[in-house]
């Protein structure tokens, strides 16, 4: 909402500054979006010295001017003037500039060869005079100090810019904000004048509001005025307009626009000779069509507010007005609309027909319904006085009364919900000059709420009205209470936390991407979920949920590999997506890590990243973020995105369904589909709604603290096996000999190959064994031995290897 | 006797003078040995008067620890010799490279919500979380936002069905919906989480976070919000003295609203908060609406209490000097690195929200 400052004292007895309305404005929830000169074509002329003025190397009479426009750099300008010479003063006009004699708007040209960046003035070229034979000369001692400033003072009066709420139809009227700033202290809210408007005649169009179940609009109100003669808008009303940023357009429909902004009252003018005999107010049937005044042809649906004649649709009610109707200089007779068009009718109509106009923007948020009178004699007074002719009796057709709002206000909810009280006195004073009546019944306040605020429902609405305008500077600060409910964070929220922070120590830097991702990567990673498509995506690349964290982690790492990073570990924690319904999504870590391990490095071999890098990165994070690693089985079944032979998936212990972590290669497929140039690429993923709390805080989970100072023994064993047998598989079967004796079964040799028959692997691991109890003599540890040997050679047909 | 002294000298003068270890040990036999010199010295004391015997004895046994002595000091020096000879050899260049460090980093956001979560929790709120898909209401009529309100425009909401039915949540209030549902007042929770809205530019993304506060009692009013947010930016934004604005504003389901601004200053192109005379709006806040209350069978005339929403990305590039929101977003490695902030920084009252 803009306004002038001189405009709002039409309705504001005010003896604030400005800066003091600008400050009130915004202390009473009028936010003050901006305060300034509207802008002019002239602003960019600026003072300019010429430093260095040579002839031009191609043309004799032209020169190359070096000129300082008060920027760091001084600008190369082409100037066939005879006067442009060293030091002048002189002003000057960069490229986009429009020349006021003209009107041609200039750009960067090469002038013989050389480039000019804008041109050097004429006093003729800027309308200031007729001399044209050379460039303004400017005094120096007047423009010495002033070089890079405006040359053209901007006299236009400095515009106020609101952001109004959508609650506050009122307040997009001038007359609504000083209504308001009047009840906040800021001055007087002058009377209207009465209108000593002569009527002649009646208004002797006949309209009808048909009664329709989806009739939006319930008050029709017109005059008619004849014998107009319309012009161009008189200076003043030109300004105001010109100040709402707006194009004056003819005197008529300057003033109804006036009005409008004026008392936020929408008005609509027709040319009464186009109109066929009456106006009909009804509901719009498919497939009507009309040519609106933006020049666009609507096509409507049913259940559309228009008005209309016997030939058709003439407008849509409330929202925008037709052509064939509209009102030109050559129009005498005019009718002249106020009306009433119902909120809820105007946006869905608005909504279907993607149309955004000052009036619709008015009547969806509440127009005063009680307005519509004067907003007929406040435009019939302008258009007599501009454009001259006779106005008709008003015609009001409604087919529903306007009900006040009456609220019961207690003056304790105000206390009870701002925590700071306010004198009745002043409550009331305040609630008056808002337009309230008030009347006391005991303790009680009766509010008659005036019919301009549609937001004022209930008591709550009340108590903003009084601390707004009272100001929210008095409410005091109460020091916040400590006292706790319940946990800050629940297991689940803990676990997020760990695992978020574990795993960046392993040398992952976090990131954070998009909830939606493109199609056609997100297909390669999201299994059997169903694919949730955005109805209106920002782009057709973000058009899909993502079902998995991948297809972004991966399309960034490509990114940051083609910025020629080569080693790069990148982690997301955040939500994947298994359908469209509220719930439907599980919270995931998934990381990537590329490249080599120990690159260029002086004393270690550099290697390529490989599955057990994340295996490690996966475990280690698990369990430090509270899982026991001694129950953790490793399954080799993972989704299709990874390589079938090279990937791994974990779960928390041998009874879940669900594994909580995978990792392993990235499928070659994958890679090559995406053209991912990298030497190495593994992946893992942790999903946190998989894992299981322990029943147990730590602190009852504790096992008891054992420890045995027995003799410690080591035994190695080799084992020739199927190459497909699973060395966890091993171990567990080692373990199962004796669970008590012994402490550790670490593989430290694998190989395939030399002297092992094909289709078979070698295992070599060490065995710890120690008792609680004694220390075991060569004996013990003999039988153990045998025991370890036949029971893996009888349940895994491995050979020991002798 | 004399002999023996004499010996005793030559032996001194020789061990001075020696340098090699095995020779040293020699000279230690040929002393010490079953047939050394001074063990032969010893046996040849039974073949003497008594007398004489007490007095030679004692001096024997000085001899011999005397030479002891020098050997066990020569032994050590030479020792010592040797090994610093040794490690002089060893002598690596300890200036070369260590193995390679690799650095991970928490993301700006995720530091930031650790840190809003942190202040929070010492003022007694919990946090909640909701799903990213809302249904309709939550997001919008539950909150007193119903379809023909005006206020729905400010929100440009990506829809995941034709019937508008599913959305991606544009803002985190249907946490507070969700959580009054579910539970019974009294409430005191916060609420992070991303947020969706279909606007791209130089400013706003299409994803960011916000955070929510609810705090529902019988007593709490609109000091309260004055004093918990006063005391959130105060320990945010690690200050002593901050200038805050609590100014009108509209909100559908807070009732009296308030918009939030902070003062601040322009230092050399850095952005101080807390001093000058420049307003910057932070956050939005208010009573919670009671048709909100109604909405989720929270009794208005019992129950009452603030609500607010701020913006955390923004938060967040106030704090640590951000200029572009979109680069959040980006995944640029060399951004992350330089934003990130080490994992072990755990924003946290007793060690301090930031280092």
């Amino acid at each position: 909402m803009k306004f002038t400052v001189d405009w709002l004292k039409k309705h504001l007895d005010t003896k604030f500054n400005n800066n003091q309305i600008i400050d009130k404005l915004t202390n009473i929830g009028l936010e003050v979006e901006s305060f300034e000169s509207s802008t002019s074509e002239l602003d960019t002329f600026i003072v300019a010295k010429i430093i260095n003025a040579k002839t031009h190397p191609n043309a004799d009479k032209l020169k190359l001017c070096d000129v300082d426009i008060g920027s760091d750099k001084t600008i190369e300008v082409v100037c066939g003037a005879p006067n442009a010479k060293n030091g002048l003063l002189t002003v000057y006009a960069p490229p986009g500039s429009i020349i006021p004699k003209n009107q041609m708007k200039l750009s960067v040209s090469k002038i013989r060869g050389v480039t000019s960046y804008g041109m050097l003035c004429s006093e003729s070229e800027l309308l200031l005079s007729n001399e044209s034979d050379g460039i303004i000369e400017l005094k120096n001692n007047k423009y010495k100090n002033k070089i890079g400033e405006k040359y053209f003072k901007n006299t236009s009066e400095k515009v106020i810019d609101l952001s109004i709420t959508p609650n506050r139809p009122d307040c997009l009227g001038v007359r609504g904000i000083a209504r308001d700033l009047s009840a906040a202290g800021a001055g007087k809210l002058k009377i209207n004048k009465k209108s000593n408007l002569k009527y002649r005649g009646n208004q002797n169009i006949n309209v009808t509001i048909k009664k329709e179940k989806a009739q939006g609009c319930t008050i029709f109100g017109s005059c008619l005025i004849k014998g107009v003669t319309n012009k161009e808008s008189p200076k003043w009303l030109k300004d105001k307009i010109l100040s709402l940023g707006q194009k004056p357009i003819s005197a008529i429909v300057d003033i109804t626009n006036y009005v409008m902004f004026d008392l936020n009252r929408p008005l609509h003018a027709y040319d009464a000779d186009k109109i066929d005999n009456e106006i009909i107010v009804r509901s719009s049937s498919s497939g009507e069509s009309f040519e609106a005044l933006d020049n666009k042809k609507y096509i409507l649906e049913n259940d559309m507010c228009v008005i209309s004649d016997r030939s058709g649709v003439l407008g849509l009610g409330g929202i925008i007005g037709g052509t064939r109707s509209g009102t030109e200089y050559s129009t005498k007779n005019i009718l002249l609309e106020s009306a009433y068009f119902l909120p809820r009718s105007i946006r869905k109509t608005s909504k279907q027909l993607n149309i955004d106009t000052d009036a619709k923007f008015r009547f969806e948020r509440g127009i005063d319904p009680l307005s519509i009178e004067e907003g007929l004699i406040k435009a019939s007074e302008l258009i007599k006085q501009i454009c001259g002719g006779e106005t008709s009796n008003l015609d009001v057709k409604k087919i529903e009364n306007y009900k006040k709002t009456i609220i019961n206000f207690d003056p304790f909810l105000f206390e009870k919900t701002t925590g700071f009280n306010v004198e009745n006195k002043e409550l009331i004073k305040i609630l008056e000059k808002l337009g309230f009546n008030v009347s006391k019944n005991k303790k009680i306040l009766k509010l008659v709420v005036p019919s301009w605020r549609p937001d004022i429902t209930q008591p709550i609405d009340i108590v903003e009205e009084i601390v707004r305008i009272k100001g929210y500077e008095h409410i005091n600060t109460s020091e916040p209470v400590k006292t706790r409910l319940k946990p800050t964070l629940n297991y689940y929220q803990k676990l997020f936390h760990f695992l978020q922070r574990s795993v960046a120590s392993k040398g992952y830097l976090e990131t954070v991407t998009w909830s939606f991702t493109d199609s056609k990567i997100n297909q390669l990673f999201k299994e059997n979920d169903e694919e949730i498509p955005i109805v209106n995506p920002i782009s057709s690349d973000l058009n899909v949920l993502r079902n998995s964290i991948f297809p972004n982690l991966i399309f960034y790492l490509k990114k940051n590999l083609d910025r020629g990073f080569k080693d790069i570990s990148l982690f997301e924690i955040g939500p994947s997506f298994k359908g469209k319904n509220p719930g439907d999504q599980l919270t995931v870590i998934g990381a990537v890590r590329a490249g080599k391990v120990s690159r260029l490095s002086w004393n270690d071999k550099e290697r390529i990243v490989d599955t057990f890098d994340v295996k490690k990165d996966v475990i280690q994070s698990l369990c430090e973020a509270g899982i026991d690693k001694d129950d953790i089985v490793i399954d080799d079944k993972t989704p299709s995105y990874y390589h079938p032979g090279k990937s791994g998936g974990v779960y928390q212990n041998i009874n879940e369904k669900n594994a909580i972590a995978y990792f392993g290669e990235i499928h070659p497929n994958i890679i090559k589909k995406l053209d991912i140039k990298t030497e190495g690429l593994v992946i893992f993923e942790i999903c946190l709604d998989y894992i299981k709390e322990s029943k147990q805080k730590i602190k009852d989970s504790k096992p008891e603290y054992k420890f045995s100072d027995f003799q410690k023994s080591d035994r190695d064993f080799a084992f020739i096996i199927n190459k497909n047998f699973k060395s966890q598989e091993l171990i567990n079967m080692i373990k199962s000999v004796d669970d008590k004796l012994i402490k550790s079964v670490r593989v430290f040799d694998v190989f395939e190959g030399e002297n092992i028959p094909e289709g078979k692997k070698s295992i070599a691991v060490n065995v710890t064994i120690q008792s609680e109890e004694k220390t075991l003599n060569e004996n013990d540890l003999d039988n153990i031995n045998k025991l370890i040997i036949s029971s893996v050679e009888s349940k895994s047909g491995a050979k020991i290897r002798s | 006797m004399s002999d023996i002294k004499k010996i005793k000298n030559d032996y001194i003068d020789k061990l001075n003078t020696e340098n090699n270890i095995e020779k040293v040990n020699n000279i230690k036999s040929e002393l010490f040995g079953k047939n050394g010199i001074i063990s032969k010295a010893f046996k040849k004391l039974g073949s003497i008067s008594v007398e004489e015997r007490k007095k030679l004895a004692s001096d024997l046994n000085n001899i011999k620890d005397e030479l002891q002595n020098k050997i066990s000091i020569k032994i050590q020096e030479i020792e010592t010799k040797e090994i610093n000879l040794k490690l002089e050899k060893e002598k690596i260049d300890v200036t070369l490279p260590e193995r390679n460090i690799v650095i991970g980093k928490i993301h700006p956001v995720s530091q930031v919500i650790d840190e809003i979560s942190s202040i929070f929790s010492e003022i007694g709120f919990s946090v909640e979380e909701g799903p990213d898909v809302e249904n309709e209401y939550n997001n919008f009529t539950a909150l007193n936002t119903p379809d023909n309100h005006p206020a729905r425009d400010m929100h440009d909401t990506f829809y995941l069905d034709n019937n508008k039915e599913l959305l991606l949540r544009t803002h985190t209030s249907p946490v507070q919906v969700r959580t009054m549902l579910k539970g019974k007042p009294p409430f005191k929770i916060i609420a992070p989480g991303r947020t969706y809205r279909s606007d791209s530019d130089q400013t706003h993304a299409p994803m960011f976070h916000q955070v929510e506060g609810l705090h529902i009692d019988k007593n709490i009013n609109m000091g309260h919000l004055k004093g918990c947010l006063n005391y959130f930016i105060k320990e945010f934004f690690e200050v002593d003295k901050i200038k805050m604005r609590f100014r009108p504003s509209h909100f559908p389901f807070t009732e009296p609203s308030a918009e939030v601004d902070i003062g601040y200053e322009i230092n050399n192109g850095k952005i101080v908060i807390g001093e000058g005379n420049k307003w910057l709006e932070i956050l939005g806040c208010g009573m919670v609406h009671p048709n909100v209350l109604k909405n989720v069978n929270v009794n208005p005339s019992k129950y009452q209490g603030y609500a607010f929403g701020i913006g955390i990305d923004r938060l967040g590039m106030l704090k640590y000097g951000i200029n572009d929101l979109r680069a959040f977003f980006e995944t640029d490695y060399r951004w992350l690195s330089h934003f990130g902030f080490d994992p072990l920084d755990v924003p946290s009252n007793y060690r301090g929200l930031s280092r």
